[in-house]
């Protein structure tokens, strides 16, 4: 069956606000640009060939619709919700970021752009971005933080092999953060032949929307596969929160479920009470990022700061303005789990479902961990499951390793 | 409180002159050769002096501006101190036009009804928000208008159709920015770029003035017939990278000033 949701949407205002959040924070420079991809936007996907040609990419290269696996040995061993996974790990290459990077790519293409640029933390959205340009034969520039090259020498690898370039970004914490700084840098400096890619919910409007339109994929599949499969909505969905892409994908098509719980996990890092962290929902305050207003990691002069997780995709300090709307609304209720919380996540899920999850996925495994069972038996929870952990393995080892090491 | 005039609306009366209009970054490497730096421009021929205020995340700068704000945030500078700097030019006898640049987010943060009174109190003319378009530019301008302080909009080589809309509402000053791309010195200027000014110029009844990459006493001579003001930045930013070193030492920081003045003054003279 065709899913039967959403009767009223939620679209960010004609300043691309949701509620008090989003907006178009940027040089004049790039305002033309954004206009100009607003326009294109609206129009392609008004445009049944642009909606076919993706649509079957995302069928036939993506590998959609991905699964939605009913986990039964993580259920018993937590003893409450019936848990089932979105397998966004299925998807080619590896995670939800492909859904996007294959819509945004098709969109440059329309717009007769040859070169695209994107930003990325834990290089998902990176290899999905050299994926696409690959594909559909488009030039390609990846952003990344200096740090993040390091934590992910397996994905710079992947976009090296895909013909992207890597260009490292050295400034600031040399993470995420200051990745898109520089890709936005390049972009006001390249606007007329450049498209960027944004990876996640992010950025000046019309992105933030943009993306959630081809991300909510995720949720419209999940929604009509249980249906399908249980004749009934899930009681509680479950995503992790880096800049929320794959969690509003997620959400957006649950919004008008009443009775659906919706809980967006961000990463707590070595604590919400030490400065290591990037639980901005939690412990930001509203502020400009990246062209948006959200909420924000900060100081108290309006200084960015750093974030921290063990994982490299929730490493930033802004978040979705959407997020920052279901937030203040209460529609979402957001929470954050540390680094070893989502380690351990990673272990049980590997050991009773055989699956490696991305350290990100790894977050919302854990928050399932400590829901399920507070939940009845009859009761249905989903997880996103982001990714897979392939890009993490080096970094679980070492953390384990240094754990056991701790340990004697 | 809004009785005077504001000096950046006197400055531009006779347009028959060109106005010099340098740019440092607060507290680069230290507030007091900030104030040392200041002084010596308006000497060495500025008319208006841009003060940046230091941001961790500068999205609209380049290399060398970045690496400005980063050794004023080392010293911990912060919105205030370049606020109580702008009153201690003041109550130095300092006659020129001053214009605060700074990111929208440390605004916002401060008030930005407490950032445009603060202004106002402290003898500040105008700002310059680079990550604040027109479409969102509404709140500080109101508060703006208030206090007597100009929002300096910025009009961009892809503006396009949006020029005349953003030359309608400008106030103080129109300014335009020179190349596609962030802050810093460039070797060449975009050929179209007279056609650009003189487009700008026809938009609107405030003046304008042309910055982003220009950085060499021919380009200003080059750029001046199209416009009411030359706007220098990484230029000099640069120039005080090289001295920081010395600006620092309470013994040698006078000297740097003065070379610092005169690599300015040539281009300041080039204008006229
Ligand atoms: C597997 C995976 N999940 C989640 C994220 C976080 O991004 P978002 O919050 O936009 O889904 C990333 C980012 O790199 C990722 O690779």
């Amino acid at each position: 069956m065709k899913e039967a949701t959403t009767t009223t949407r939620i679209v960010p205002d004609e300043k691309g606000r949701f509620g008090a959040f989003g907006g178009k924070f940027v040089p004049e420079t790039l305002m033309n640009a954004l206009t100009e991809l607003e326009a294109a936007f609206e129009e392609a996907t008004k445009d049944p060939a642009f909606c076919q040609e993706l649509n079957h990419l995302l069928s036939e290269y993506a590998g959609r619709p991905t699964p939605l696996t009913y986990a039964q040995r993580l259920t018993d061993e937590l003893g409450g919700a019936r848990i089932y996974l979105k397998r966004e790990d299925l998807n080619h290459t590896g995670a939800h970021k492909l859904n996007n990077a294959l819509g945004q790519g098709l969109l440059a293409k329309r717009m007769g752009k040859k070169s695209i640029i994107a930003e990325t933390g834990a290089g998902q959205h990176g290899v999905a971005s050299a994926t696409v340009a690959a594909k559909l034969g488009l030039s390609c520039k990846v952003f990344m933080g200096e740090e993040d090259i390091r934590r992910q020498s397996l994905n710079v690898f992947r976009m090296k092999l895909l013909g992207a370039e890597v260009i490292p970004a050295v400034s600031g914490s040399r993470t995420l953060k200051d990745a898109t700084n520089e890709a936005i840098r390049y972009w006001v400096s390249n606007v007329e032949e450049t498209f960027y890619v944004i990876g996640s919910v992010v950025g000046p409007h019309p992105y933030p929307y943009i993306v959630r339109e081809f991300q909510k994929i995720i949720g419209e599949e999940t929604r009509a596969q249980i249906l399908q499969m249980l004749g009934k909505l899930p009681d509680e969905v479950i995503a992790c929160v880096g800049g929320g892409s794959n969690a509003i994908g997620m959400f957006y098509p649950f919004i008008q479920d009443d009775t659906v719980a919706l809980r967006g996990v961000e990463a707590a890092g070595q604590g919400v009470d030490t400065d290591k962290h990037a639980a901005t929902l939690s412990l930001g305050r509203p502020g400009v990022i990246h062209g948006s207003l959200t909420y924000l990691l900060q100081d108290e002069n309006g200084q960015v700061q750093e974030a921290h997780s063990i994982s490299a995709g929730l490493d930033y300090p802004g978040v979705g303005p959407e997020h920052a709307y279901l937030k203040d609304s209460g529609r979402v209720t957001y929470t954050s789990v540390t680094d070893a919380e989502a380690l351990e996540a990673v272990q049980i899920l590997c050991r009773t479902e055989g699956i490696i999850p991305a350290l990100e996925s790894a977050h919302a495994i854990a928050e399932a961990v400590k829901r399920a069972p507070q939940m009845s038996k009859d009761e249905i929870l989903v997880i996103c499951l982001s990714g897979r952990g392939d890009k993490d393995v080096l970094t679980i080892q070492d953390a384990l390793e240094s754990e056991k090491g701790g340990e004697r | 409180m809004t009785a005077a005039v504001n000096r950046i609306d006197r400055l531009f009366e006779d347009r028959s002159r060109k106005r010099f209009i340098p740019f440092i970054t607060v507290g680069d490497p230290t507030l007091e050769a900030t104030y040392q730096l200041a002084h010596a421009l308006v000497e060495a021929g500025a008319d208006l002096l841009e003060l940046g205020i230091p941001y961790s995340d500068p999205l609209a700068d380049g290399p060398t501006i970045q690496r400005a704000s980063e050794r004023a945030l080392e010293n911990g500078v912060s919105i205030s101190d370049a606020l109580q700097l702008v009153g201690r030019l003041r109550e130095s006898g300092m006659e020129a036009s001053l214009v605060l640049f700074s990111y929208f987010n440390p605004i916002l943060q401060y008030g930005v009804e407490r950032f445009f009174a603060d202004l106002a109190k402290y003898g500040a003319d105008g700002v310059v928000i680079p990550d604040l378009p027109i479409e969102e530019n509404g709140p500080a301008v109101d508060a703006a208008k208030k206090y007597g302080i100009h929002v300096i909009s910025l009009v961009a080589p892809t503006s396009d159709s949006r020029i005349q809309m953003i030359g309608e509402q400008a106030t103080g000053f129109l300014y335009c920015v020179s190349s596609l791309g962030v802050t810093g010195a460039r070797a060449s200027l975009r050929e179209d770029l007279a056609d650009f000014l003189d487009r700008v110029k026809a938009s609107t009844k405030v003046p304008t003035a042309v910055g982003f990459g220009i950085s060499t006493p021919e380009q200003v001579r080059a750029v001046a017939p199209h416009t009411d003001g030359v706007i220098v930045g990484s230029a000099i930013v640069l120039e005080v990278e090289r001295h920081v070193e010395q600006l620092k030492d309470p013994e040698q920081s006078a000297e740097a000033v003065e070379k610092i003045k005169t690599f300015v003054h040539q281009l300041a003279s080039a204008l006229q």
